[in-house]
């Protein structure tokens, strides 16, 4: 089985603080990590492919930095590493993104594309499901196990918040992994030496540009954008106060009656 | 020319969810601002009649799209029969839930009519002059707020996170014929195939239906730390919440966790016990009436989103807060 993995290199956001002066966010110091999904999403591709032999290829739109993303994916087992990488995709919203890594899959052969339900640092979960839609494809998002059937499709196991369904699905198709998908293994020493002999293909807007509308990709050709963006308004501290559990229990009970709330 | 606002009210087994009525709640305001009609969209099987009810939550019009292959939800139906409306209709603004079902079905329906969406938006507003819809929504883990619009392309989408907008108060005197919109699907656009659709009854419990919840962080320590909690919770009459940190630990289910990847709560009471208060927590209950936080670290960040903090330690404080409950609510039954 061909399986392509999507990744995203995010700044891990639970190391990310606010600049308690100035209110802003202190990016510098954070340190980037592969988005913990499409890590789920690897490990997944890593085990069908133990299971059923095959490749699996993992593609990251990104800047050149991205590099060590796909190194460490390569580290991890995979066995090919691709770079989409070009001032022309900066700027893209998800419509824009999916068209440009959309163009990339078109180059290669695949029979399954798993990517992350969605980055932490976006949290939109809306590329996945709009790659399949540009290449056409059925999407399984929320994906918590996933196994092939004999005759070549995959059977998934979607989850909801109060179901889950199974769901039989014919290949090529896209799924997109929740992070319970499958726990990550790590590198090891061997994979690392390997990731570093090993090339990372870069695509450019030249390698993929017959694949693409050039007015779909980056910040002009997204339907969306950014008017402001700013840190959010706390709500205002009420009263805190240290004293012993017991007048500390009065002072609650007071309150929840004087409020209604009991 | 595109106009009107369209709500896409999510059903499972027949039965609306919540978050449609709050989304046409929200829906009412901006439609106000625009002058334009709030329409609420149903997809299912022989949804007619539980469509009606979306008329006392503040809709001007319901429409639905009713065929056997809607009864589950799967993808390819849904984004074909959406498709099919929005080019009939030409809605200005469509809206979804932000659920597992609207963050699967909205990208793949954005993506298919070319449009802008914006995911999990916690405000909407409409702009005085340009007549935008303004959607802003949390990035960077909750860290930043962005606000997004969509300015060449119609409708524009976006995601609602439920528990974020307030429902109308159910006006029963308001009534109206629902219409029905044929789009001519078949089992062949099925492109998937439902082996089986299990329910987990584990996961009834919704939180953010609670109207009190007790939450416990990584300060209770451990799971029995909850067993705690559920007693506190008891005596109130709410349930137990929790942060990621204890999802993480495996003390308690995911389905309980708050914050930016749990569930947004919006509770008349909010206790948060031993959480220290990380911003990806705070974006999911901010919006409750009334907090009280208990923590040992008397500079934790979750006092300053509190109504009241106690510095001390949850472990001594609740077992005695819910002593003074139980001694209050049998003083209250005689």
């Amino acid at each position: 089985m061909k399986i392509v993995v999507c990744i995203k290199q995010v700044p891990d956001t639970t190391e990310v603080k606010l600049d308690p002066k100035t209110n802003t966010l202190i990016r510098d110091g954070v340190p980037s990590i592969i988005n913990p999904d499409d890590k789920a999403g690897i490990e997944a591709a890593l085990t069908l492919k133990e299971q059923l032999g095959g490749t699996v290829t993992v593609v990251c739109m990104g800047p050149p930095q991205a590099d060590v993303a796909l190194r460490e994916a390569l580290a991890m087992g995979c066995d090919d590493a691709i770079l989409m990488s070009d001032r022309a995709f900066g700027g893209s919203d998800t419509y824009a993104t999916a068209h440009v890594i959309a163009a990339g899959l078109k180059t290669l052969d695949y029979d399954l594309i798993i990517t992350g339900r969605q980055a932490i640092d976006g949290d939109t979960a809306q590329v996945g499901p709009q790659i399949a839609e540009q290449l056409g494809i059925p999407q399984v998002s929320y994906a918590a196990e996933v196994k092939t059937a004999e005759d070549g499709a995959v059977v998934v196991k979607r989850q909801f918040e109060d179901r889950y369904q199974l769901l039989k699905v014919k290949t090529p198709c896209l799924i997109t992994a929740l992070s319970e998908l499958a726990q990550p293994r790590y590198m090891t020493v061997s994979g690392i030496v390997n990731a570093y002999n090993k090339e990372v293909k870069v695509l450019t807007f030249e390698d993929v540009k017959n694949n693409l509308n050039p007015d779909f990709i980056g910040l002009k050709g997204s339907p969306t954008n950014v008017k402001q963006s700013f840190t959010k308004q706390v709500k205002g501290a009420g009263t805190v106060i240290n004293v012993s559990a017991d007048e500390a229990v009065k002072t609650i009970m007071d309150k929840l009656i004087e409020k209604h709330i009991i | 020319m595109s106009k009107d606002i369209y709500v896409i009210a999510e059903q499972r087994d027949g039965v609306l969810a919540k978050v449609g009525k709050e989304l046409i709640g929200e829906a009412t305001k901006l439609a106000a601002d625009l002058g334009e009609k709030v329409v609420a969209v149903v997809l299912g099987s022989k949804i007619k009649e539980e469509a009606a009810k979306l008329y006392a939550y503040g809709a001007d019009e319901v429409v639905v799209i009713d065929n056997p292959v809607l009864k589950s939800y799967t993808t390819e139906p849904y984004a074909k029969a959406l498709t099919e409306l929005i080019a009939k209709c030409e809605p200005n603004i469509v809206l979804f839930g932000a659920t597992s079902i609207g963050r699967d079905l909205a990208p793949r329906v954005a993506g298919r009519v070319h449009t802008g969406l914006t995911a999990d938006c916690t405000g909407l507003a409409i702009d005085e002059e340009t007549k935008l819809l303004l959607m802003t929504r949390p990035a960077f883990g909750g860290n930043i707020m962005a606000t997004i619009v969509c300015k060449d392309y119609r409708p524009q989408m976006a995601t609602v996170r439920p528990g974020v907008m307030k429902a109308l108060e159910k006006d029963a005197s308001k009534t109206g014929e629902v219409k029905v919109l044929d789009v001519a699907l078949t089992a062949a656009d099925m492109n998937v195939e439902i082996l089986e659709e299990v329910k987990e009854t584990k996961k009834a419990v919704d939180i953010t239906e609670a109207k009190i919840l007790v939450s416990g962080g990584r300060g209770i320590g451990s799971a029995k730390g909850f067993d705690m909690l559920r007693e506190c919770a008891a005596e109130l009459g709410g349930e137990v919440a929790s942060s990621r940190s204890c999802v993480d630990a495996g003390w308690i289910e995911s389905d309980r966790q708050v914050g930016q990847t749990g569930k947004t709560v919006r509770p008349e009471l909010y206790i948060a016990c031993g959480i220290s208060g990380a911003i990806q927590h705070v974006a999911g209950m901010e919006n409750s009436e009334f907090v009280v936080s208990i923590n040992k670290n008397d500079t934790a960040a979750i006092f300053s989103v509190s109504d009241l903090g106690v510095v001390g330690d949850v472990n001594v404080i609740i077992p005695k807060l819910t002593e003074a409950l139980k001694k209050y609510n049998a003083e209250k039954n005689n």
